[in-house]
């Protein structure tokens, strides 16, 4: 595994030792991790790995215990507000459950964020959320409601909305959970397709593999809290490192059994 | 080898067991009472801070949002307060002539009416009608947006959830229930006075000239700043159970449930201290 230049220019993320706990449980241990400008960088891993954590930490929405985070060489946890709110502009999100505002039409929840930010004219938005309505395929669609949508819709609506100010870097939680397999593979398609286009800098968290194969260029993946490895989708292929062979060859983990310690735990608590 | 512990031994523990758990539990709720009221407290800085900064820090609180939260809260409860507050009248009415009747002094009635509902009893219908109406919907509306992760798209927006979901709400909460307590007190004097024209055999004419003559400003003032008290209180207790809903829908519930007790709980106790340090 090489260590990519830490030129600052070049690094759009650049994690270093994060640790992060919820109460006493530590999720993340040890945590570095760099993202260059302009790649597809995959975050990927089972569930209970540590890679939602991950991403919560990698937009400030928790604090980390111990470590650093920086977003376009600025170091997201010394920010003021307002540089905070800067910042933001330039990356946008579109979460699992695409989480557009229910109370709002499609298209009133891809403006939001020019409305927030901008003082352009109505029209002028308007016309930009469908242009970016029109990117992910949903031109046409933005009288209806959230709830009117299907799950593939509405993972499109909010990578519309992601892409409403022109961001820099894109997060892209779990693109294909809940999809089926011709969805999925459009949702691919169209993060290659809009990297290629706006030459955004995409952070994509998933737990499936072809998924990850497809769009990466580079992988990283997560185990209980830590890196198991960084590298592109051939090294990932190659590795023979066990915990990554599992989970390429969907085998289950073999844990072993102490019958002292099983023991221990049924009778728990008791005397 | 089984250690054996005589059953008085046995007795001693589970008591001391029982006491432990018992404090602990004591303890538990009175540190997040504590934690309640400070997160109120935080909620209340923050979002008066983006009232009055907003604009200077481009954040600015959204008239429309504004507008569509008085509707929510004031224009919409008119109907059921109206209803609720002229029977609020009409019922102090009857009980202070059964009462007056006694002394032969049914004709104070409208004195005490007019004051009674001017300082405590408009306001407080009000407060409970909005406490019910809005602390359930705002803390449903917001535990929902937390769910569904909203909340955490307006932040990594770049947007302050506090200034876009509460500054509004608190300031529509400022602006429309003075107004409903003003609705709330003319209702209940006028339900009292169709009473008092049935009993008394007086003219409505006659009964306003009595409830004009009875009061005076400072009693519409102690309702009014009841008022404000009140509507701070039901948004900082609806938005701060919202943002504190867990998850799913159980969760949900229950926060919507614990937003409408505490609002009536704090608002009547709030109604008992602040009129202890006004009149006495």
């Amino acid at each position: 595994m090489t260590i990519p230049a830490a030129d600052s220019g070049d690094t759009v993320i650049d994690v270093q030792n994060l640790v992060s706990c919820y109460g006493d449980h530590t999720v993340l241990d040890d945590v570095s991790l760099q993202v260059r400008k302009g790649e597809i960088m995959v975050i990927m891993g089972g569930s209970g790995s540590g890679k939602s954590t991950l991403l919560r930490n990698l937009l400030g929405l928790h604090r980390p215990a111990g470590g650093v985070v920086r977003l376009f060489g600025r170091d997201i946890n010394r920010l003021s507000g307002r540089e905070w709110t800067a910042l933001r502009k330039k990356t946008g999100v579109a979460f699992q459950g695409g989480a557009l505002f229910n109370s709002m039409t499609v298209g009133e929840n891809v403006c939001m964020p020019l409305r927030e930010h901008t003082r352009l004219d109505r029209n002028t938005m308007r016309i930009m959320s469908r242009m970016k309505l029109e990117v992910v395929n949903l031109a046409g669609f933005e009288h209806l409601m959230p709830s009117q949508l299907s799950g593939g819709m509405l993972k499109r609506a909010a990578l519309a909305r992601a892409l409403v100010m022109d961001p820099d870097l894109l997060f892209f939680d779990e693109p294909s959970a809940g999809l089926d397999p011709v969805a999925a593979a459009d949702l691919d398609d169209l993060i290659l397709r809009i990297r290629d286009a706006m030459r955004v800098t995409v952070v994509v968290v998933t737990h499936e593999l072809d998924s990850a194969f497809k769009i990466a260029d580079r992988i990283t993946v997560l185990d209980n809290g830590r890196i198991l490895m960084t590298g592109t989708v051939e090294e990932v292929r190659g590795s023979d490192i066990p915990r990554i062979r599992n989970l390429l060859t969907r085998t289950c983990e073999d844990q072993p059994v102490d019958a002292d310690d099983y023991l221990r735990r049924l009778t728990g608590s008791m005397d | 080898m089984p250690r054996l512990k005589s059953v008085s031994q046995r007795m001693h523990d589970m008591q001391l067991t029982a006491l432990r758990s018992f404090s602990e539990r004591l303890g538990r709720r009175v540190s997040s009472g504590v934690e309640d009221f400070g997160y109120g407290a935080l909620l209340l800085g923050e979002s008066l801070f983006w009232l009055l900064l907003g604009r200077w820090w481009q954040q600015p609180v959204r008239l429309q949002a504004l507008f569509s939260e008085m509707m929510d809260i004031g224009v919409l409860a008119i109907p059921v307060l109206s209803i609720l507050g002229f029977a609020n009248g009409a019922m102090m009415a009857m009980q202070g002539i059964y009462t007056l009747r006694e002394f032969g002094a049914e004709s104070q009635v409208i004195n005490g009416l007019a004051t009674a509902v001017t300082r405590e009893f408009g306001v407080l219908i009000a407060g409970i009608v909005v406490a019910g109406r809005s602390g359930s919907a705002i803390a449903a509306r917001i535990g929902t947006m937390q769910m569904a992760q909203e909340i955490d798209a307006l932040r990594v927006m770049g947007v302050a959830p506090v200034r876009y979901l509460v500054s509004p709400i608190l300031l529509a909460f400022l602006v429309m229930m003075p107004m409903l307590t003003v609705l709330s007190d003319a209702m209940a004097i006028i339900g009292g006075g169709l009473i008092c024209m049935l009993e008394l055999h007086i003219s409505f004419g006659a009964y306003l000239d009595g409830v004009w003559a009875s009061l005076v400003p400072a009693d519409v003032w102690q309702g009014l700043a009841k008022s404000l008290l009140f509507g701070v209180l039901i948004a900082l207790v609806a938005t701060s159970n919202g943002f504190n809903a867990s998850k799913g829908a159980e969760g949900l519930g229950k926060a919507t449930t614990r937003s409408v007790v505490l609002c009536i709980s704090a608002i009547v106790v709030a109604d008992m201290v602040f009129t202890f340090f006004l009149i006495l």
